[in-house]
């Protein structure tokens, strides 16, 4: 808790949000962009976006694992459950709706499901029941490794089938600074999923798009530096890849984890729900584990529908165009107790983020 | 008569923590409430003192003396007699030091797995010539809070997630009525409340929403023990939504706030001290102050509490 009380120190902080504060003046509009849900968390929490100058503009992008599975992937996974077997899922993804419903639903009709913190929960679950079930995998490229390692360690139960819905978050974000409608100035890279494609797979960022990027680590006085620095190298006109997180991130990751998820899994090009078809960005089975994917052994169909409900701007918040408040349906017909969209369901969602804990727009405080 | 209300007393549509009826001079205050808690047994109390001490702060924050009690147990086939007993005990050990009467009660046994465990209705009756509620706080007014929050709902959560909290957490389950003595002893209580399910966040937001007030809090000034922050921290919860069953907030003029903690802290409740104050109505219920220094709205919670898992 001591080194936590450092990272949350109120004085610190000030004295970043100042000199913050005086680069900005000498810049003009400066849009950062993060990807991971817990950046939001940590933004929104601690009330970090009241602390930047006006100029300084901090968006949500893609960071949420759950809300970026397409609705056709969750429809799959509600077809092998009615079609009596049992499917593990994690909590977040439970309640998000495919194009008709959500496992959640699904189950309240008395369909098999169960819902698993871990993949090691399933497989306890698995040992205990015997029941033919499926694994719903779904994450970025922090919770592949540890089923690529159950795999290659043929850890697997007879009839415990994978239905891999991972997505990677270099590849999204390689198409996100390519779309010439999003213009975006600098990138703190996720300090999760930096932890095992190591701080080097983001350094294609300042060498192709020119724009600074850094990866944080999670505590507001970590993204009050990563923004600090940012502002920095664009007034000097020196983009670079800076690893503010060192103290969890090496440059080159978790050689383990990686080699797993290699030996395990293969790259193709994956649907992102309100993104569309990104190269290379989904982890499938390879091969010789054919026989534990559901997908080839249940010969799954599913028709496709529409991802999203009428009026929902989930697509657009989720790509950073805009703000949950500028949804309609943002605390009217949608709140964490009713979601209506995956990013107000799911807890690293920016709606719900912004639900909780009182995001919005920058508070105005006439009172000192 | 109306359905809802006595006379000019505080009725159903106040959603207070309890109701009042006029009698002349004088207020009879009551307040029912069913308590469920898995596990029954807790460190800081069980079910049954919990039963005891939650209608009787819904009482006492209204600023009255809790007089007597009524309880309805409902209990499932095959509990164990002794456990029942030490939650009797429990209930009945609260009443007898608060000097408050249990003056009847009904036990009913419901066939096995029709309820877990067992379930404890109790309506407590206080009486008082000046009523409280927790509507009435002005701009002006500084928010006062009797103790460190979250204790109980961190202590309940850990041992729900199956972690062993002997010696580290512990429910702060207790009477509020020695709290609410002291600041009527001081005067010119605005309003006041104790913080229950919802915890601290959801308090704050009925109190500013009812007195039609907005409330500044100041994050760091929130007094959260290291047990209960090291808790809350590993499982990913914020300690402002977790309940307690022992903790009153008190509205109450800032020129007296100081005297209020002081003659707190001098009763042994050494971490009341002053959270935020009253301002003039915004849009917002309540602004917090984060301990990073940053402003946000602090909302009622909302959803399910999870522990988030990434």
């Amino acid at each position: 808790m001591e080194i936590l009380r450092k990272f949350r120190d109120r004085k610190l902080i000030q004295a970043v949000s100042k000199s913050i504060e005086k680069i900005a003046k000498k810049l003009d509009y400066v849009r950062i962009m993060h990807v991971c849900g817990t950046h939001e968390h940590t933004i929104t929490f601690f009330g970090l976006r009241s602390l930047l100058p006006d100029n300084v503009e901090l968006i949500a992008g893609p960071g949420c694992p759950v809300c970026i599975v397409p609705a056709r992937e969750v429809d799959e996974a509600i077809e092998i459950v009615f079609s009596g077997i049992r499917v593990y899922t994690y909590g977040d993804m439970y309640r998000v709706p495919g194009t008709k419903m959500s496992l959640a639903d699904a189950r309240s009709e008395g369909a098999d499901v169960k819902v698993v913190y871990g993949f090691n929960d399933a497989i306890r679950l698995h040992m205990k029941d015997r029941k033919k079930s499926v694994f719903f995998a779904v994450g970025f490229e922090t919770t592949a490794p540890t089923l690529a390692a159950f795999i290659s360690r043929r850890l697997i139960p007879d009839d415990l089938m994978i239905l891999p819905s991972f997505r990677l978050t270099v590849p999204i974000m390689k198409y996100i600074l390519s779309s010439f409608d999003i213009n975006i100035d600098g990138i703190i890279c996720p300090g999760h999923v930096s932890t095992i494609v190591g701080a080097s797979a983001w350094s294609f960022i300042p060498r192709i798009s020119g724009i600074p990027a850094v990866v944080a680590g999670f505590e507001p006085l970590d993204v009050m530096l990563a923004v600090f620095s940012i502002l920095k190298m664009i007034l000097e006109g020196k983009p670079r890849l800076v690893n503010e997180y060192s103290r969890a991130v090496s440059w080159r990751g978790n050689i383990t984890a990686k080699r797993y998820v290699r030996e395990v899994f293969y790259r193709a090009d994956g649907e992102w729900r309100g993104i569309g078809r990104v190269k290379r960005s989904r982890l499938l089975l390879r091969k010789r584990f054919k026989h534990l994917d559901a997908r080839s052994r249940l010969s799954v169909s599913v028709d496709t529908g529409p991802e999203f409900k009428p009026g929902c701007r989930c697509a657009d918040i989720i790509l950073g165009k805009a703000k949950p408040t500028d949804c309609p349906l943002f605390m009217r017909a949608c709140t964490p107790d009713r979601p209506q969209g995956p990013c107000m369901v799911s807890s690293e969602g920016t709606c719900s983020i912004w639900a909780k804990y009182g995001g919005y727009e920058r508070i105005q405080w006439h009172y000192d | 008569m109306k359905i809802g209300r006595i006379d000019k007393g505080i009725g159903v549509f106040e959603l207070d923590d309890g109701s009042t009826i006029p009698m002349g001079e004088m207020h009879v205050v009551i307040s029912t409430d069913s308590y469920t808690v898995h596990p029954l047994f807790f460190p800081g109390g069980d079910i049954g003192k919990l039963a005891a001490v939650g209608s009787i702060n819904d009482v006492v924050v209204m600023g009255a003396k809790p007089v007597a009690m009524l309880d309805a147990i409902v209990v499932e086939e095959g509990f164990p007699m002794k456990s029942l007993e030490t939650i009797m005990n429990s209930m009945l050990r609260v009443l007898t030091e608060e000097g408050v009467a249990l003056l009847g009660g009904d036990v009913k046994v419901m066939p096995r797995g029709g309820v877990d465990g067992v379930v404890i209705t109790t309506t407590c009756i206080g009486v008082t010539d000046k009523v409280i509620t927790d509507s009435g706080l002005v701009p002006g007014d500084s928010i006062v809070i009797s103790g460190t929050i979250a204790e109980h709902g961190a202590t309940i959560m850990a041992l729900q997630a199956g972690l062993e909290v002997e010696g580290e957490l512990k429910s702060d389950c207790e009477p509020l009525t020695k709290v609410i003595e002291i600041a009527k002893s001081i005067g010119e209580i605005h309003a006041a409340k104790d913080i229950t399910r919802g915890g601290l966040a959801s308090s704050l937001n009925e109190l500013a929403e009812k007195s039609n007030v907005t409330i500044l809090v100041d994050e760091d000034k929130i007094p959260i023990s290291e047990n209960v922050r090291v808790y809350c921290e590993m499982l990913g919860i914020d300690p402002l939504v977790l309940a307690s069953e022992g903790r009153a907030l008190i509205g109450i003029p800032s020129s007296r706030a100081e005297e209020l903690v002081r003659e707190l802290r001098k009763a042994g409740y050494r971490q009341a001290t002053i959270i935020g104050r009253v301002v003039d109505r915004s849009r917002y219920n309540v602004l917090l102050e984060t301990v990073a220094g940053g402003r946000r709205i602090l909302e009622k919670p909302l959803g399910e509490i999870v522990p988030r898992i990434c």
